[in-house]
């Protein structure tokens, strides 16, 4: 019985936890409910990815009415893939988080502080899980909302002007989901995805249509900070305490991107949203533009975790390279990406947590003679700096191999360059920091001092998942293949 | 005619607005924008809209941006960026937003997709199958009862927002507070207090009377909350206080939020999908009667509770210097 209800369960358990957290005072309480209900979701998540997997589409209808006069969840396996990799990148950061948690917040926000990081990843799984545009918007500003309150709580006061930022660029960027929609809503009178998919191409012609599809691309790619809307992302990941940094670079952007392909692939239909607009020569110019100006910046900073926000960024280029492709191997690398980048970036992160944990801030200088001082820490900013790079026997590598397969597929060599600088770019950023840890010895004499294992084991956790699922890749690749030709097979749009 | 009207004095606030430099005189611009559009709501026969719109936009978040400025300062700074980049990017928008309008259905026309597809079905059926009269709380509370379950969760993510934020510079002495206070006014006080049941009545009315007519629990929780924020602002800040600790406020803005999903859970429990309400009852529109009618004071709960504690939080802020 449980079974039939799964889709909705992944929502609702986080959704029940976070007020209940209100309740609560005691910080282990406070943990113990919070990662219970994280690690649940991850659990329904690898259910639905099994069964998505073996028996296609999974509908499930709200209220028990049929879409779409009723709101639809519909699972398939791009969706499932995709709440597999927030369940986990939540589950195994807050793992580590009592012990941050406890030294950078003041005591009387711990209840609101695990409310709003469950409110948040409601909010990511309900975006995900939805087969309802309008549904996607509200949980879109439950997700937005306890971010802001998420990032604002960094122990710096420029964490509030980081707040504010992101606050007025996702609020654009929400308005224009919600007008986008509005027009959708206006053109085809449904608001189901699966409906619209089939009503759409009676109105291709429209210019309401392509002014919602405009609206849906720019107020999407803002959530998603792609390049030239970016600005909000590197105060947003600098500033908020390293939990919430490790937590939304690994899910916040990833959950936009899948926003994005819904849209463009089973919503508008690839012919559609390929043709009225020069999409591929949009796409491909901004990720490279990302990937060029963000890594460039990424070298100049002298804060790692501005650093490796900028990386983020110029990560997110790459992704949105594979989409510009409309291929099964560049949507593939695409995907691939997806969960690899969401490991890479939590898994530096969290190391980034350790280091502030010890030394109070992650500048440069903090982290000289890091490799002595806190040896294993620094080998895992080590490791996931290499994968970032795209080493061999790193995620970073498979990630990046299908991206050149995709790039030579369809003959774009100067691509190919591209992708290949830009490792050499993140090697020189990645190389500074080794430099620093290895090969300087701190002004003052500390004593070998490792962080706690409680936040040490879920970083290596998640340094360990990022080689292993490197070398054994059948679980990545094999979801994120099926969910590209899913989303190629349905670029006919209106397929059942 | 009157749509033009009112859309005409629309524009000119709009405008007023985006001159002025005297926030306060905004914040009042800003009541009459959202009444103006309570207004056009209505006129375009969405009552339940409308209500909403006065009671939120006129009312509460006047009240709170109000509070916002008796802690910042009544001008606004000079700007010290170019306004160029701004205008473009608002000028592109407007000139996408009106080229979407050259191919949109003409307005009211009964062929437009929006009444032929999913709307004739809720006028049709919606009375049948639920139970309930006033058709938008039929789609609110039942066929899109899980989005409006995510509304009542987005207003606990504010309000969890706000406090989180406030909360760093609040102070429960009452050493420089109370700036809201108006009790040393004996008339407005006398009046007030007169005026405080009948508003708290009212608020019952709209709660349970949302089947019927306009109103339900967002409405409804909105209106408490502006009874209680009067009583405070009459009465004494530390009088509603006591009223309500933080701890018991916390508590009411989280159960109301449980309440709603505890429908959810149960109707799942009982072998229907998540908040389906027909399962409570043998009759099917009993438990939709039911269903909607503990959502809807779930809504309630958790709103008044929200509005009351921003505006505590509000008022216990010291003014920065």
């Amino acid at each position: 019985m449980i079974s039939s209800h799964l889709p909705v369960l992944q929502v609702v358990l986080p959704l029940i936890a976070a007020p209940l957290c209100l309740l609560l005072r005691r910080s282990s309480l406070l943990w113990i409910l919070s990662f219970a209900a994280s690690l649940a979701a991850m659990i329904i998540a690898w259910l639905l990815l099994q069964q998505a997997g073996s028996s296609g589409v999974i509908s499930y209808t709200i209220g028990g009415w049929a879409a779409p006069w009723g709101i639809e969840y519909r699972i398939d396996t791009l969706n499932a893939y995709v709440l597999l990799i927030v369940t986990s990148i939540s589950t195994v950061v807050l793992l580590a988080a009592k012990k941050s948690i406890e030294q950078e917040i003041p005591q009387q926000h711990w209840p609101m502080f695990y409310s709003s990081y469950l409110l948040c990843l409601t909010g990511l799984l309900g975006i995900t899980a939805t087969g309802d545009a309008f549904n996607v918007f509200v949980f879109l500003e439950i997700s937005s909302l306890s971010s802001y309150a998420l990032i604002s709580l960094g122990r710096d006061r420029r964490a509030l002007t980081a707040s504010y930022q992101y606050l007025v660029m996702g609020t654009i960027g929400a308005t224009f989901i919600l007008i986008g929609i509005g027009l959708l809503y206006m053109l085809t009178g449904t608001l189901n995805m699966h409906d619209l998919a089939q009503r759409l191409p009676a109105v291709a012609q429209s210019k309401t249509l392509l002014s919602a599809f405009a609206f849906l691309f720019v107020g999407i790619s803002l959530k998603l900070a792609l390049f030239p809307l970016h600005l909000w992302l590197p105060n947003a990941y600098t500033y908020s305490p390293s939990i919430v940094s490790a937590f939304l670079a690994g899910t916040a952007t990833k959950v936009a991107v899948y926003v994005l392909l819904r849209f463009i692939f089973t919503v508008f239909g690839a012919d559609y949203a390929f043709s009225v607009l020069p999409l591929t020569e949009i796409l491909m110019l901004l990720a490279v533009a990302a990937i060029m100006f963000a890594s460039i910046s990424a070298i100049y900073q002298s804060n790692i975790k501005r650093l490796f926000a900028y990386s983020s960024v110029a990560q997110l280029g790459y992704i949105i390279l594979g989409i510009g492709f409309l291929s099964v191997s560049g949507l593939t690398a695409t995907l691939l990406h997806l969960f690899n980048h969401a490991l890479m970036k939590a898994a530096l992160f969290m190391a980034l947590a350790c280091v502030l944990y010890r030394q109070g801030d992650v500048m440069f200088s903090n982290v000289k003679g890091l490799g002595k001082t806190m040896p294993w820490t620094f080998m895992a900013i080590v490791l996931g700096g290499l994968s970032l790079v795209g080493v061999p026997l790193t995620v970073g590598f498979i990630s990046k191999w299908y991206l050149v397969v995709a790039a030579i597929e369809q003959g774009h060599f100067v691509l190919v360059a591209i992708i290949l600088f830009g490792s050499l770019l993140a090697l020189v950023y990645v190389w500074r920091l080794v430099e620093q840890g290895y090969f300087h010895n701190s002004e003052e004499d500390h004593p070998r001092q490792e962080a706690p294992l409680s936040l040490l084991i879920p970083t290596w956790m998640l340094v360990l998942a990022n080689i292993y699922l490197g070398i054994d890749t059948s679980l990545t690749i094999g979801a994120a293949e099926q969910a590209a030709q899913m989303l190629l097979g349905q670029a006919g749009g209106g397929s059942p | 005619m009157i749509n033009i009207i009112l859309l005409g004095f629309l524009a000119v606030v709009a405008i007023a607005v985006a001159m002025m430099r005297d926030l306060f005189a905004i914040v009042m611009l800003f009541g009459i924008y959202s009444l103006l559009t309570a207004g056009i709501f209505v006129s375009l026969d969405a009552v339940d809209v409308a209500f909403t719109e006065a009671a939120v936009g006129a009312g509460i978040s006047t009240i709170l941006i109000l509070s916002t400025l008796a802690l910042t300062s009544r001008e606004e700074k000079q700007p010290t960026h170019s306004f160029l980049l701004p205008l473009l990017v608002v000028l592109v928008t407007g000139a996408t937003l009106v080229y979407g309008t050259l191919d949109m259905p003409a307005f009211s026309d009964p062929e437009a997709p929006v009444h032929q597809h999913v709307a004739p079905h809720y006028l049709n059926q919606a009375e049948q199958e639920t139970g309930v009269p006033n058709i938008v709380t039929a789609v609110l509370a039942s066929y899109r009862s899980y989005d409006t379950m995510g509304e009542v969760t987005v207003i606990f993510t504010a309000g969890i927002a706000v406090l989180l934020l406030l909360s760093a510079f609040r102070h429960h002495e009452d050493e420089a507070s109370n700036l809201n206070d108006l009790s040393h006014h004996p008339v407005l006080r006398y009046i007030a207090r007169l005026m405080i049941p009948f508003i708290l009545l009212f608020a019952l009315y709209v709660q349970f009377h949302g089947d019927y007519g306009p109103g339900g629990g967002f409405q409804a929780g909105v209106i408490f909350a502006a009874g209680f924020i009067l009583y405070g602002l009459v009465v004494g800040i530390d009088k509603t206080r006591q009223m309500f600790s933080e701890s018991k406020l916390h508590w009411l803005m989280a159960s109301g939020l449980l309440l709603y999903i505890g429908v959810g859970i149960v109707s799942l429990l009982l072998g229907g999908e998540f908040l389906n309400y027909n399962v409570f009852a043998a009759d099917p529109l009993k438990g939709q009667h039911w269903g909607i009618f503990l959502v809807e004071l779930g809504v309630g709960i958790t709103v008044t509770a929200t509005m009351i504690s921003v505006f505590l939080a509000f008022s216990e802020v010291r003014r920065s210097e």
